[in-house]
This record gives C-alpha cells, sequence and structure tokens, in this order.
C-alpha cells in the first residue's frame, strides 16, 4: 500500500521538477520549488530518515525558497535581458548531450551497487551507547565525525565573510539589506509579533529532542533563523548592523567552543576531539547549545546579504 | 476500547477527505483568485482538523496528542495571516494592471 | 488485526489527500496571477501536512508530529517571503491602506 504513495510521490517530483526548469518566469519556478522540497520532505519520511526529513522542510524548502525568491526579486529588472539571449542550436545539442551522458552514468552506477552494501552501521550502533546520546544521527555528527561538524561551521562562517564582501567599500560594518517601512496595520506585522515567540519555542524544543530523537542543533537553528528572519522582513526591527561586536562574538563562539573543548579533548583523551569517558554526553551538549545561536546568526546573515546601508558613527 | 477510536478516527478521515475534495474542488471551479483562496483556507484547514482530530486516539503518548493539536493551531493561526497577505497582494497586482 | 486495518485507512486517506494536492498544485502553479501562484506554498501548508501526519502515523514513526510543527513554521515562512519579494518588486513596501 505504501509503495502505491512512493510512485504517486515521485512522480508528483518528476512534474514539479520538470514544470520548474521550463516555466519561463522566475518567480512561478520559484513557486514550484518550494511544493517541490515541501514533497521531498514527504519522500524521506517514507523513506524513514526522519532528520533528513527534518532538515530538507527546514534548509530545502523553507531557508532556500525564501533565498531563491529573493534572488529572483533582485534579479528581476535584468530578467528581460537575461531571456532574450538564446542560446544558439550547437550549445543546446552540447547541453543535452552532457546532461544525457551524466544521467546515464548515475543510472550505470546505481545499477551497480554491490548488492550488500558496505556499511559501517552495525559498528556504529555497537559504540553508540558510549557516546551518551540516543539518536544514532548526533551520534554520529557529534561524535565519531565531529571534525566534519567543526569544519562545516567554520565554511559556514567563510560564507557569511564571503558575503560581507559583496557589501560597497563605504557600507563596510553597515546594516544588511533595504530599510523596511512599517504600518501600524499590516498584517504581517501581526504576524511577526505572534509566531516569532511559537517559533523560538519549538525551535529550542527540536534542538533538545536532537540527543535522543531525530532533530538537533541544525534543524532548530534554521527554525530561529527564519523567526528573527520573518521580524526582519516585517520591519519591526532592523537588520544590526553587522560590526556590532556581540553580532559577531555570537557568531565565532559555537566553532570556538567547539575547537577548545576539541583541544581539551586532546589533552585529557589523548586524541583532538575525542570525549573523556563518561563525560561524551554533557561535551556534547555544551558543544551543541554553543553551537545553536551561531547557526542561527549565520543563517540570518547568510539570508540577509551584504550590508546595503552605511552605518553612522558610534 | 481499542474499536470505537478506530471507528472514530475514520470517522473523522472520512470527513478530512471530504472537506479536502471540497477545497481542491473550490480550487478548480471558482472563478477568480479571492473565491478561490477562500476554498484554500478554509477548506483545506478545516480537513487538516478533521484529519488531526481523527489521529488523536491514534497516538501513542499525550505529549504526541498535544503536539498534534500544537500543530492544528498553528497552521490555523499562520493560514489566516497569510491568506489575508496574499489577498493584498492580490489587490495590489489588480490595481498595477 | 485491527491496526493493520487503521494503517491501511490511513494510508488510503493519504494517497486521495496527496492526488487533491496534486490537482490542487496543478490549478495553482497555472494561476494567471501571481497571488495564485504564491497559494502554492500555501497549498502545502495544510495538505501537505495532513498527508505528512497521515504516512508517519501509519508507518509508526513517532517523531513525525516534529517534522510537522517545523514545515507548518516553515511554510508559513516561505509564504511570508513571497509576498515580501513581491511587494518589493512592485516597489511598494509603505503601510497597506485599510485595517
Amino acid at each position: 500500500m505504501i509503495s502505491a504513495i512512493s510512485v504517486g510521490i515521485g512522480i508528483l517530483l518528476l512534474a514539479l521538477a520538470l514544470w520548474t526548469v521550463v516555466v519561463r518566469d522566475t518567480f512561478a519556478a520559484v513557486a514550484g520549488f518550494i511544493p517541490y522540497g515541501l514533497l521531498l520532505t514527504l519522500a524521506w519520511l517514507v523513506l524513514r530518515a526522519v532528520d533528513v526529513a527534518l532538515t530538507e522542510a527546514a534548509i530545502g524548502a523553507g531557508l532556500t525558497g525564501a533565498l531563491l525568491i529573493r534572488a529572483a526579486s533582485r534579479l528581476h529588472p535584468a530578467e528581460a535581458a537575461a531571456q532574450a539571449e538564446a542560446p544558439g542550436p550547437a550549445t543546446r545539442v552540447a547541453a543535452g548531450v552532457a546532461a544525457t551522458a551524466v544521467a546515464a552514468v548515475i543510472a550505470v552506477c546505481l545499477l551497480r551497487l554491490p548488492d550488500p552494501a558496505p556499511t559501517l552501521a552495525p559498528e556504529v550502533a555497537r559504540h553508540i551507547p558510549a557516546t551518551g546520546v540516543g539518536n544514532p544521527i548526533t551520534a554520529v555528527l557529534l561524535s565519531f565525525r565531529a571534525i566534519d561538524t567543526l569544519l562545516e561551521a567554520i565554511v559556514l562562517l567563510f560564507g557569511v565573510v564571503g558575503v560581507w564582501s559583496l557589501a560597497p567599500d563605504r557600507c563596510w560594518g553597515g546594516r544588511p539589506g533595504l530599510a523596511q517601512a512599517v504600518g501600524p496595520n499590516d498584517i504581517l506585522v501581526y504576524l511577526a509579533r505572534v509566531l516569532p515567540p511559537i517559533g523560538v519555542v519549538i525551535g529550542i524544543y527540536i534542538f533538545w529532542a536532537g540527543a535522543d530523537h531525530p532533530g538537533g542543533k541544525f534543524q532548530g537553528a534554521t527554525v530561529i533563523a527564519a523567526m528573527w528572519l520573518l521580524v526582519m522582513m516585517s520591519g519591526l526591527r532592523d537588520a544590526p548592523p553587522v560590526s556590532r561586536r556581540w553580532l559577531r562574538v555570537v557568531l565565532v563562539l559555537g566553532p570556538a567552543v567547539f575547537i577548545a573543548l576539541g583541544l581539551l579533548g586532546a589533552l585529557t583523551a589523548g586524541a583532538f576531539l575525542a570525549y573523556p569517558d563518561g563525560w561524551a554526553k554533557l561535551w556534547i551538549i555544551v558543544i551543541e547549545a554553543a553551537l545553536l545561536p551561531s547557526l542561527a546568526v549565520t543563517l540570518v546573515l547568510l539570508m540577509v546579504g551584504p550590508p546595503q546601508r552605511p552605518e553612522v558613527g558610534p | 476500547m481499542k474499536t470505537a477510536a478506530d471507528v472514530f478516527t475514520i470517522v473523522a478521515m472520512l470527513g478530512g477527505l471530504f472537506f479536502f475534495v471540497a477545497g481542491t474542488l473550490g480550487l478548480l471551479r471558482f472563478p477568480d483568485t479571492y473565491t478561490r483562496l477562500h476554498a484554500l483556507t478554509k477548506a483545506d484547514n478545516l480537513g487538516l482538523g478533521m484529519v488531526v482530530v481523527g489521529l488523536l486516539p491514534q497516538a501513542g503518548h499525550l505529549v504526541v496528542a498535544l503536539k498534534l493539536i500544537v500543530v492544528w493551531l498553528l497552521v490555523m493561526l499562520t493560514s489566516s495571516d497569510v491568506s489575508q497577505l496574499i489577498a493584498r497582494a492580490a489587490r495590489r497586482q489588480e490595481k498595477e494592471s | 488485526m485491527a491496526d493493520v486495518l487503521i494503517a491501511d485507512v490511513l494510508i488510503a486517506v493519504c494517497a486521495l489527500v496527496l492526488l487533491m494536492v496534486a490537482v490542487g498544485l496543478l490549478s495553482v502553479l497555472r494561476g494567471p496571477t501571481r497571488a495564485d501562484r504564491m497559494m502554492a506554498a500555501q497549498l502545502f501548508g495544510t495538505g501537505g501536512i495532513a498527508a505528512l501526519l497521515l504516512v508517519g502515523t501509519a508507518s509508526g514513526v513517532d517523531s513525525v508530529v516534529d517534522v510537522a510543527l517545523t514545515l507548518a513554521v516553515l511554510a508559513a515562512f516561505a509564504s511570508v517571503a513571497f509576498v515580501k519579494a513581491d511587494r518589493q518588486s512592485e516597489g511598494d513596501t509603505a503601510n497597506e491602506e485599510g485595517t
């Protein structure tokens, strides 16, 4: 019975993907992309990958959709000119051949996968109790492959610096985004007053539940980031200037704590990012609690863009 | 006891399904954006509400049941707001053209 | 025994809800105005969440409600981003007329 749903989801996904690629108006394409992301959430759930479903719902549909639609609206003036340059037939044929070749290679690889797939899952399952957390995803992300999570957090930080570097010189350190005007009767302001408290509680709950159930700091941080973005989009609060000290401290706090605990682990347990026996769960909680605000602020800054208004003196 | 809960679930599901079908029919047949917005927000929300109510007896834990109700209330809050926003956007687009 | 029956009913209802969502998407994405297309995210915010809850409960995945919570919040956020982008591209960020 479930296979009927899987087939249905698959067909709908393909149809939506095709539509998103083919349609001419960018706005319409993004309008099709968001249901595509939400449908993927459903697909992940049917495959019983609940953590991935959470991340897909948060990042894949929500944040990426918002990012795309903001980009589309900024590019709107140039859209007509871009659509007027049509590629010649030779380019189209070359693109078609390249795309088909890539698809064929992927298909062949998929069909020739070894049947008992080589996996470390039984080993991991044997050692999970040592980490103290019940959710295997959290155990892998923050214990067995903690170095990957650390590097990912640092890469996101570099991303923020990269986004800031797009600011014009005179605006460096200023406020991101354009100023928003707020009307007192605006429904958006009402939503921005009522939803964020609920959203923040949900975000913190998902972060906390990540220890033993699907969830974790990344999905929780995304929900919290979305709430702050909502407040900024409605004009209720302005974006802070990126030169503010508290902003930069919060950005760096997460990776800094992570590295500090890693070095401490090197001193007490013999290897960088090793956890001493019995302390694993506490350290993991500390790292996650430090990473949560950093991640939320990082995501907000990535979404809101480079500074566009110079900050007048202190 | 279990069969009573199951019967309740099935009845609620059928009700929810009815509202979803009604909402989609409205989406297809209504002439303009505003009426379609009505069909979408009101009927589909009621469908979701009945589905949630039907799932309440199937929830393993009291906490899960409470979270289900929170989901429903959250969706009602946000969709009522968002439908207003979309309606104003439609009005604005009408005035532009 | 009864559990299997309920699970089947939930899956059947989920399939039908998905069908309704698909048909709705078809109508809404083609919609002549931008406002029509904005309804796509809303459609998923209700119908999609219903399908999610149904499939999750039928498969016995307990944390499906958490996914539904996240989805509800972020679908609303995505819809607001749409409306905001539409406002900005029409050059209108001032207050709305009326209440």
